[in-house]
């Protein structure tokens, strides 16, 4: 390759560079930079802490508290999530009457503005007049409060969270299935393979893939969550359904603890970097790419 | 490996799609342990008369036994037969090793067991050293035997194949046309072959089913077939360069003798090899253009008006424009019934032929077919 060239590429990707630097990578470093100083307030400039940050953070409880529902939250709901995302997916995979009705209403969650979501739910939970107190009500039960009792709020969250993923994960696995030639359970299935047996072990392994970038998805975005607990919850009661990034929202812009905020992103950040790669080396082995 | 094959029947198989019929009352024997081709164009219906053997698809009417046995609501994994897909259907995930012995552990066949008949079918098709690799890091004809493979394994009585052969390039297709008719002789199943491909069918098969728009057009041997078809059709389908079909009107006297002695319209057929020079005769040939193929040439023209190709030595190929006298043999004239389009018979050729002052050549047919002898 000569010279001219050489330049010419680098010209090309120079105006993604700049903007991927300017607003991802820039801000990233500044955010660490940060943590590392106190916050500037009033006329009290940012100084140099070091780590002292870092040791806040550890003593914090309310961190700890939302870590752990984050991780309640992740277990909960990625799991499900997927695995109904894949049992819808192929209960609309078979050509039947009626079918593209059934692939919308799978799907409609997941284009639904999150607050026709949050009113729908709402709608639901609320206590007295929701529908599931008005089901419960018929048995001759008490009322609840779902939303706003400590034990059951993150419960009430997650199950709006699953409803509204499944649907999204479920064109993933959707679009896989269409490229699985339908010869390979055929075959199977002339070799004497039961349904259950061309599932595990044709068409999941062949969906790996699959999984694999859905499940990324869904661990980043169960750490990214911060809409419906806007919505539905505030985070409470007293930070029970609280998690980490709604503490960032809230350390950050409404408490205006900068440094703080900073530092919590820092973690954040390492944490789903690290997930991303752990899921990466624990599939890889377990991944057939085509 | 000797297990004797399993005679199949199908009774008034129709399958009906919606807006589409693929079979229409299709009454055919597969023979044990003898391989049968099932010829046909394109969307003929080849492929669904296979699948409902198999079980993959189920007739809309009509009944399908093997062995005297009715199969026609039987699952496919209790038929007793073996299935090669023409895109092979290889599990991408597996092992070649897996992908072959896939339906005996799906049957429990024990561990043992699978090892050793493992290690028979990867030495019977040379698959030995690519047992661990996947089906991606093998060459098309690998790929090929590994659906043999699996195939072949549980010894089925009966082994299926939809065009196995279409995607490899054309050297390996002749290979693999010889293997696959050795493999079947050897281990002696019933095969049912698909293919669109007359010369496979011809070369490999024990019996021929022709079949034309959901029909079966004609059953027989291959040079039955070719030696004496029994519809226009086939006729045409068979031989390459395909047979000339001319109303009889266009030879002349002789066909008026023809027509005579049928007692109805005839059309007669002359396979391009069975035509030869013959410089007395009234039958001749405009010749528009020639085409030169090594060995051979053929000569295109018309005959009373109607399109007809002859077979020529490469030496001596005519001009355009040269009046080319004809003739054949009485053995190697086919007639058709010209409404039916269905073979008719005449007795007395060489009477009608000396009648209508027409020389007749040596009979050349058999001797000139384009189709290998078979190896049997
Ligand atoms: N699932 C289906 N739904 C509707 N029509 C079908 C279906 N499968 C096949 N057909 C029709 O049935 C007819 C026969 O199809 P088939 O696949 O048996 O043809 P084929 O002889 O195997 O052709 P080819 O040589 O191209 O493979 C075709 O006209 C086809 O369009
Ligand atoms: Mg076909």
């Amino acid at each position: 390759m000569d010279r001219r060239d050489w330049v010419y590429g680098w010209l090309l990707v120079l105006p993604a560079m700049v903007f991927l630097g300017l607003f991802t990578h820039l801000p990233a470093i500044t955010t660490i930079w940060n943590s590392f100083f106190s916050t500037p307030r009033g006329r009290r400039p940012k100084l140099f802490v070091g780590l002292e940050n870092y040791q806040r953070l550890l003593d914090d409880p309310v961190f700890w508290k939302v870590m752990v529902n984050n991780l309640w939250f992740a277990l909960g709901t990625i799991p499900l999530s997927i695995a109904l995302a894949l049992i819808m997916a192929l209960s609309v995979q078979r050509a039947f009457a009626g079918r593209a009705l059934v692939r919308m209403a799978y799907f409609t969650p997941t284009v639904l503005p999150l607050i026709a979501v949050a009113n729908i739910w709402l709608f639901f939970y609320t206590p007295g007049f929701g529908l599931i107190d008005q089901i419960t009500g018929v048995f001759g039960l008490g009322q609840s409060n779902l939303l706003g009792s400590p034990d059951t709020a993150l419960v009430a969250v997650m199950v709006v969270t699953v409803w509204k993923e499944a649907g999204f994960f479920m064109i993933f696995y959707l679009a896989a299935l269409q490229t699985i030639p339908p010869q390979l359970s055929e075959a199977a299935k002339i070799e004497g393979a039961s349904a259950g047996t061309v599932f595990w072990r044709i068409t999941f392994p062949l969906l790996m893939p699959t999984t694999l970038f859905v499940s990324i998805n869904a661990v980043i975005n169960s750490f990214r969550m911060v809409d419906h607990i806007f919505v539905l919850t505030g985070g409470g009661p007293d930070n029970a359904s609280s998690l980490l990034l709604f503490y960032i929202y809230e350390t950050s812009f409404r408490f205006w603890d900068t440094a703080y905020g900073a530092t919590l992103t820092v973690v954040m950040l390492a944490l789903l970097g690290l997930l991303a790669i752990g899921q990466f080396l624990i599939f890889d082995k377990k991944v057939h790419y085509k | 490996m000797n297990k004797p094959g399993l005679p199949i029947t199908l009774r008034g198989i129709t399958k009906a799609w919606p807006g589409a019929v693929a079979l229409d009352d299709v009454h055919l024997t597969m023979p044990a342990g003898q391989f049968s081709a099932i010829l046909g164009p394109s969307g003929c219906g080849k492929s669904t008369l296979l699948r409902m053997i198999a079980g993959l698809e189920t007739p809309s009417h009509g009944k399908i036994f093997i062995d005297d046995r009715d199969v026609t609501a039987l699952p496919a994994d209790q038929r007793g037969l073996s299935f090669v897909f023409q895109s092979y259907a290889l599990f991408p995930h597996l092992s070649v090793a897996e992908n072959i012995v896939f339906g005996l552990r799906t049957r429990r066949v024990a561990r043992a067991e699978r090892t050793q008949r493992l290690a028979e079918v990867a030495q019977l098709l040379g698959l030995g050293p690519y047992l661990d690799r996947k089906p991606a890091q093998l060459s098309g004809g690998q790929q090929q035997r590994v659906a043999l493979g699996r195939a072949i394994i549980a010894k089925r009585a009966i082994c299926l194949m939809d065009e196995p052969l279409s995607n490899l390039d054309a050297k390996l297709r002749q290979t693999m046309r010889g293997e696959l008719r050795a493999l079947q002789q050897q281990l002696g199943f019933t095969m049912v072959y698909v293919t669109h491909d007359q010369v496979e069918a011809i070369t490999m098969a024990d019996q021929v089913v022709l079949m034309n728009a959901g029909r079966v057009e004609q059953v027989a041997a291959p040079d039955v077939l070719y030696l004496k078809p029994q519809t226009v059709f086939a006729a045409r389908f068979i031989g390459t360069p395909a047979m000339n079909i001319l109303p009889a009107a266009a030879l002349g006297a002789l066909g008026q003798g023809l027509e005579q002695a049928a007692g109805r319209g005839l059309a007669v057929g002359l396979r391009p090899e069975a035509l030869v020079q013959l410089p007395q005769s009234p039958v001749v040939l405009s010749c528009t253009h020639a085409e030169y193929l090594g060995a051979d040439a053929l000569a295109h023209g018309h005959i009373g008006g109607h399109p007809v190709v002859m077979r020529v030595a490469g030496a001596d190929m005519p001009r355009p424009g040269a009046q080319l006298p004809l003739g054949f043999a009485p053995q190697d004239l086919h007639l058709f019934d010209f409404a039916t389009e269905h073979r008719t018979e005449v007795a007395g050729l060489s009477g009608i032929f000396l009648r209508a002052g027409m020389p007749t050549a040596k009979p050349t047919g058999a001797v000139a077919s384009p189709f290998k002898p078979k190896d049997d």
